[in-house]
């Protein structure tokens, strides 16, 4: 392209990534913008999402928590339909999505970007590995089930179910005692991979030293802790709003004062109270590190805490103070705190929670990019809403909420294979 | 036996070149390979900026984005210019309208009247890549699309770039960006183009006014070189520990 | 039957080997660092390097012109414009005269008032040069080449 070219093209062909959404205010560097917009708050909070879903599941198959037993496997395969969506915000994110592989190509490891691809294939695996123990016997049961059975569905089904059991049909109690075993140990290595997956999301925002309000040690540490925290929350809300789901239908075909409606509905409270004491345990970690890092930044007010603290204290104060530390943190606190738990109460509370994470995401990512690196100058970020083209399609509201929508298909596909709220198993 | 020990120390050499590649570059080159590709060595640019020359003309601006191709109505830029009045009330203004493409033509900064007679200093400061020793832009490529030259410049392949932005995130002065039309990060090249031919940079070439000039730091005889070792030189944010090679004569503490 | 337990890791290492065998095909061969280079600051393609060597000049300088417009330079190197040079004002040359064949010249009252707008910063030669303290108040509808030659600026010569 020549010189010409380029200069008649003009600015209203010309689309600067960022600009779109980014005002300025004061002095600020002629090429900052909010480069890193709504799709890098999904990401850390999505691979949060999948990270606590696996630690969740893991604290049964692992530590023996048996209080957990019903949700873990349903958060377990939660955890698989979270996966793919993990990868998703990055690639709506990418200027160059198309050579996204070149991370795994040619990984320059120096950068924990480059860590992606082989940190979340590793988890991947670990995570379908797990799965495959946990359903092979249900596996071999289908195949024998749906062994000559006419129809397309069916041809279909057992075909599906014959590849995945990769061969091996055994279901002897020896065969099943190994399943069981080898499901320990994946869920074993899978915690510390979980946390690596998320804490090096952190680290990716820790280890900026151009950036004041990330650059610190503690950021991995918090988004390991904040990414349990939504995790757990996020299993307890869908466990509620399903077994409501299954609560109400039984009402309808059975009526109110049935057997079975009781049985789901004490069952539902009984999850749901031992699971929100987990919840409770990992916030008071997030909350402390993050007050912790707060405190820490203003007692040694180095140079760059006078802008910090006009973005903190002034302009992202609500943003910081009343949603995300307010209504995203106390208000579930104590609404989990106060004894005789109900579900209605818990369903809001992990609302409250998951909400009060996403908007420390959004306050990480949005809020390390208010200021300019002149400290001179704020930038202030407006999420488009209505898309007029594809940059404010995959980098607004709408790009969010198709990265949101996502992992609920995909679990709905997911569980017609790998049934994970009815099936009873037999190895377990 | 003599014959066998060439070949024992031909050997010995491949092997040990062989083994000072990183393993984690995957491929090993060949001696060849790795000789044609190799940089001059006895090169290192550096930058040396005379901000008591600097006019605010903002013709380097221009030809900057002229000889670049980069697009000449959006705001962003491979060099700027940035204009500080300082009060005497302590009070820093500061701007740098569309980079100072079109130079400083009013004394009015973002529609504040000034007064003169409260102006304490006033001065012009250009800024363009500082090509660190120790990029952190580079560092955090998660692809191994830009890197640093054996002469000390900080390129973009531009066919290998996803356009993740973490090197714009992670340059603490803000010089990269995103190029709107190949959708990949770009920066200041000192333009690796000219350079090589032996030509100054098209910023040095049409400065009017001597403010930047290019050198290399190996050639103890360069005038620039001179400059830098026997005068009062400065860099900007030294605290970042990337080592910038853009150096700044009359520089001011309220210089961001 | 003994074995089940091991093949999900035989699965993970045939889709090993099937990336490393692709990664080999697509990978640009001279992908890795340069002799005396370190992976942190040097793992890139190396012909990177020659599409940077290769990218067009534009600005060509003073010498250039001077090879067929000797006066012109002549006349200018005379003048107080000395410092500037051709292609400030008459763009760049590229490979003039093949490409393009003629010049647009920048003749706007803002390419003179870039430096002879008057600003009163009294620690920058700015302040020294000639120059309007509103330009507003000077012809403001007329370009200065109009009566003013660039080539010879000298108010007294006009």
């Amino acid at each position: 392209m020549s010189v010409e070219q380029v200069v008649a093209q003009g600015a209203e062909h010309i689309a600067v990534h960022g600009m779109d959404w980014t005002t300025k205010e004061l002095f600020t560097y002629p090429n900052e913008f909010i480069y890193w917009s709504i799709q890098i708050v999904m990401y850390p909070y999505m691979t949060g999402l999948v990270a606590g879903a696996f630690v969740l599941s893991s604290l049964y198959h692992v530590f023996g928590q048996k209080d957990l037993k019903t949700i873990a496997r349903f958060s377990l395969v939660f955890s698989l339909a979270l996966l793919p969506v993990a990868m998703m915000p990055l690639l709506l994110h990418l200027q160059q999505p198309l050579r996204n592989m070149n991370v795994m190509l040619t990984p320059h490891f120096t950068s924990a970007i480059a860590a992606f691809g082989i940190v979340f294939s590793t988890y991947a695996a670990i995570v379908l590995t797990e799965i495959w123990f946990v359903y092979r016997v249900f596996f071999v049961d289908q195949v024998n089930a749906l062994k000559g059975k006419e129809g397309t569905r069916d041809r279909f089904m057992y075909y599906l179910y014959l590849v995945l059991t990769l061969g091996a049909f055994d279901t002897g109690d020896a065969a099943v005692a190994k399943d069981k075993k080898a499901v320990t140990i994946m869920a074993g290595i899978g915690i510390p991979v979980a946390c690596f997956l998320h804490g090096y999301a952190g680290f990716i925002f820790g280890s900026v030293k151009a950036n004041a309000l990330w650059m610190s040690p503690l950021i991995p540490v918090i988004f390991i802790m904040s990414a349990i925290v939504s995790g757990i929350a996020l299993c307890m809300l869908t466990y509620i709003i399903i077994m409501e789901w299954k609560k109400w239908s039984a009402i309808i075909a059975k009526g109110k004062g049935d057997e079975t409606v009781q049985l789901i509905a004490g069952a539902e409270l009984d999850v749901i109270t031992k699971t929100s004491r987990y919840l409770l345990g990992f916030m008071v970690a997030a909350i402390t590190l993050e007050l912790l890092d707060l405190i820490f930044r203003g007692y040694t007010a180095m140079k760059s805490w006078d802008i910090l603290r006009s973005v903190m204290y002034g302009k992202d104060f609500v943003n910081i103070f009343v949603l995300q530390y307010g209504l995203g943190n106390l208000v579930p606190f104590l609404m989990l705190l106060i004894p005789g738990t109900t579900i209605r109460r818990v369903f809001f509370a992990t609302i409250l929670v998951l909400f009060g994470v996403f908007m420390m995401r959004w306050n990480v990512v949005i809020g390390g990019q208010a200021f300019s690196l002149s400290f001179a100058g704020y930038m202030h970020y407006h999420l488009p809403i209505i898309p007029h083209n594809l940059e404010t399609y995959k980098e607004g509201l709408f790009g969010a909420l198709t990265v949101i929508a996502t992992p609920f298909v995909l679990f709905w596909i997911i569980n017609k294979v790998t049934p994970s709220l009815e099936y009873k198993f037999n190895n377990e | 036996m003599s014959c066998s020990r060439r070949d024992l120390l031909k050997n010995t050499f491949k092997t040990t070149l062989a083994a000072t590649l990183p393993l984690s570059a995957f491929k090993m080159l060949s001696p060849a390979e790795v000789k044609a590709y190799t940089g001059d060595s006895s090169i290192r640019w550096v930058f040396l900026v005379d901000t008591r020359k600097c006019v605010g003309c903002g013709l380097c601006v221009k030809a900057c984005k002229n000889e670049n191709e980069i697009p000449w109505d959006p705001p962003i830029s491979r060099t700027w210019v940035e204009r500080y009045v300082l009060m005497r009330n302590g009070r820093a203004h500061i701007d740098s309208p569309m980079a100072g493409r079109d130079g400083f033509t009013d004394s009015k900064i973002r529609e504040n009247e000034i007064p003169p007679d409260q102006i304490s200093k006033g001065f012009f400061v250009p800024k363009l890549c500082n090509q660190c020793e120790k990029p952190t832009c580079v560092q955090v490529c998660p692809v191994g699309a830009t890197y640093q030259t054996q002469d000390g410049i900080v390129l973009v392949d531009r066919t290998w770039c996803i356009g993740c932005g973490y090197c714009i995130m992670a340059c603490p002065y803000g010089m990269r960006f995103f190029h709107p039309v190949y959708k990949v990060a770009e920066k200041c090249t000192f333009c690796y183009h000219r350079i090589k031919k032996g030509m100054k940079t098209a910023c040095v070439q049409n400065c009017p006014f001597g403010a930047r000039r290019i050198g290399n730091m190996k050639n103890p005889n360069d005038p620039v070189t001179k400059l830098i070792m026997n005068e009062r030189v400065a860099v900007l944010k030294d605290e970042y520990g990337t080592k910038p090679q853009v150096y700044y004569i009359g520089l001011d503490t309220n210089v961001r | 039957m003994k074995n089940h337990v091991l093949r999900p890791l035989w699965i993970v290492l045939a889709a090993i080997a099937v990336f490393m065998v692709v990664r080999h095909f697509i990978v640009p061969a001279d992908f890795g660092v340069e002799e005396g280079g370190n992976f942190t600051y040097n793992y890139h393609r190396l012909s990177a390097n020659d599409d940077w060597k290769n990218f067009k000049v534009k600005y060509r300088g003073r010498e250039y012109c001077q090879e067929c417009h000797e006066e012109n330079v002549e006349s200018i190197l005379q003048s107080p414009h000395a410092i500037i040079q051709c292609e400030n004002c008459h763009g760049p040359a590229i490979d003039h005269p093949d490409n393009p064949e003629a010049l647009a010249i920048d003749t706007s009252r803002g390419q003179c008032l870039r430096c002879h707008t008057y600003l009163p910063y009294p620690t920058s030669q700015r302040s020294e040069i000639p120059g309007f303290e509103d330009p507003e108040d000077h012809n403001p509808d007329e370009n200065c080449v109009d009566c003013h030659n660039p080539h010879n600026p000298d108010l007294e010569n006009m």
